[in-house]
């Protein structure tokens, strides 16, 4: 559905995405994830034929982006960052207009149905500049979705919503992607992992790793932490550890536990155990700390080599 | 053609809810108004003295037209740029209209405000029909009109690409109204002093030379259809490079 080859933009001088090349399938739900400025939403204008890439292709709905961009359009809905609407119309006149656009015919019919979706029906007559930044948000989404659009894609769908319409825009989300394309933007390191079948780390304009959800956590915790506590006094604790084969780190935490890590396929847990209570602690707790998804995320993003190391 | 008119007809609903599209046509149909009273109120008075010469319909559309020098820069300044800054602009760019579908649908949006704007003013011809016997220069109405229709249309296509060019409103303002000013009243200057052909130049692209002198005087002639098109083409073609280009930044 979509594959991206190659893809590279500058603005001026400053290259935002460089060389990115990365393909979505059908009925696929697809994670960007980045911090902001990484090239997520410019790498979203060139798929939706906003702006051109200055090199490399794409093809979305198997349309060029650059030779075929009408034929793309037509066939994508997008939802950018600022969610475009008109205050001076109703809900229904908007997505009228944009079903007269895009050529649909009983327009207003569809009006109606792409609302009723959104759960805005009752909305229908208000002005747009009435509505709550959720509200808002839903429109939006109707916008994108009122052609029923074999592509979708969502940048920040979720950012300024409250709890509860987060979950509902998920839901959403979820349900759409069940048998379309779905391109979706967040710097959520949870949503990624809640509604995304892949994951695709950006920063700097590179895609720094992709994978599952579960891969990429499972891939990144290299290496083991665990987290140790013994009962009264813990002097010499981590000495006693750092001796142990295998320990790569050992760290004494303020509140008398030990923090300490070792590499993965080098399980040392049962040589510290065995280490300790020879000499004479009393073990008390041995749980491993998760390293999770937002360090992960900060570790690969922090310098582009890091990544490289795992994938 | 048909996003062309989808366009124009969102644009044109949207002035009727926008203050300034209100305020430009109310100075345009005052002053208008008042023009036209104090011609009819000269004719009524002095009709003994003007030797027959009826009062014709040139006060009303010349003073619109130079109204529109005025008003269109008004109107024409956030077409772009308001879609611009409420990010809606994205949302055409990203929806299955040409960059020019875009363009000529703004424009015609504006025009056809103008039109209704011009369509109040008909009846002008019609109460000086009634007052003078045996009725007006029929001729004279159409062609006045024309000039009008065509000064609002180049006016309206020179705006709309300006505001393409120039997404902050009060520039796109300022440099439409210098372009209209410069059009209209300055370009005309060198062609009374040069000689030979560089002044004929010169009046060619004096716009008040093609309205008040042609068209508005009663007479319609291919030069000055010409000149009128011209501009409009320009004004669009401007407004879709400008779009295009903004694209590719």
């Amino acid at each position: 559905m979509i594959q991206v080859n190659g893809l590279t933009k500058d603005y001026g001088a400053r290259r935002a995405i460089d060389n990115i090349s990365f393909d979505a399938e059908q009925g696929e739900i697809v994670g960007f994830l980045g911090p902001n400025g990484a090239g997520k939403t410019t790498t979203m204008r060139i798929l939706t034929g906003y702006m051109p890439p200055s090199d490399g292709t794409a093809t979305v709905a198997g349309y060029d982006i650059l030779e075929e961009s009408l034929e793309v359009r037509k066939r994508v809905g997008y939802l950018p960052e600022t969610v475009p609407l008109y205050n001076d119309m109703t809900a229904l006149e908007y997505l009228k207009f944009m079903a007269d656009l895009r050529r649909i015919p009983d327009a207003e019919e569809r009006a109606y149905e792409t609302l009723e979706g959104v759960n805005l029906k009752e909305r229908a007559n208000s002005y747009i500049g009435t509505f709550s930044k959720g509200m808002r948000q839903r429109i939006g989404l109707a916008q994108a979705l009122i052609h029923r659009p074999e592509v979708l894609i969502l940048d920040e769908p979720t950012i300024g919503l409250d709890p509860a319409q987060v979950v509902e825009m998920r839901n959403v989300i979820r349900e759409i992607g069940k048998d379309r394309t779905v391109l979706l933007s967040t710097h959520i390191l949870s949503e990624a992992q809640q509604i995304c079948d892949r994951v695709l780390i950006i920063n700097k304009g590179k895609i720094v790793t992709e994978d599952t959800p579960e891969n990429l956590q499972a891939r990144l915790v290299g290496a083991q932490r665990v987290i140790l506590r013994v009962r009264g006094d813990s002097d010499g604790l981590g000495n006693k550890i750092s001796k142990v084969k295998g320990v790569r780190t050992v760290e004494a935490k303020s509140d008398g536990s030990v923090e300490f890590e070792f590499g993965a396929g080098e399980d040392a847990r049962p040589q510290v155990a065995k280490a300790i209570i020879q000499a004479g602690y009393e073990l008390l707790e041995m749980r491993p700390v998760g390293l999770s998804l937002e360090e992960i995320f900060l570790e690969l993003t922090r310098d582009t080599a890091a990544g490289k190391k795992v994938s | 053609m048909r996003n062309i008119w989808i366009i124009a007809k969102r644009e044109y609903n949207h002035y009727f809810i926008s203050p300034i599209a209100y305020v430009v046509a109310f100075l345009i149909l005052l002053t208008v108004g008042i023009i036209f009273a104090i011609n009819v109120y000269f004719f009524t008075q002095n009709a003994s003295q003007m030797f027959g010469q009826a009062p014709d319909i040139s006060s009303v559309t010349g003073a619109f037209g130079f109204l529109l020098v005025l008003s269109i820069p008004a109107i024409t300044m956030r077409l772009l740029a308001d879609e611009a800054r409420m990010g809606t602009l994205e949302l055409l760019l990203t929806a299955p209209v040409r960059d020019f579908e875009l363009v000529a649908g703004k424009w015609l949006g504006g025009f056809l405000f103008i039109l209704t704007i011009l369509a109040v003013t008909l009846v002008y011809p019609i109460i000086l029909n009634g007052l003078v016997s045996p009725g007006i220069d029929q001729q004279l109405v159409m062609s006045a009109y024309l000039g009008v229709i065509l000064v609002a249309a180049s006016f309206l296509a020179l705006g709309v690409g300006i505001s393409a060019v120039f997404t902050n409103q009060v520039a796109a303002f300022f440099i439409t109204l210098s372009i209209f000013v410069f059009l209209w009243w300055l370009i005309g200057f060198p062609a009374q002093v040069l000689q030979g052909s560089a002044s004929e130049v010169f009046r060619y692209l004096d716009m008040k030379t093609h309205f008040y002198d042609a068209l508005n005087a009663g007479s319609i002639k291919l030069t000055d259809l010409v000149y009128f098109l011209s501009l409009i083409a320009l004004g669009l073609f401007t407004g879709t490079t400008a779009v295009e280009i903004r694209r590719w930044r």
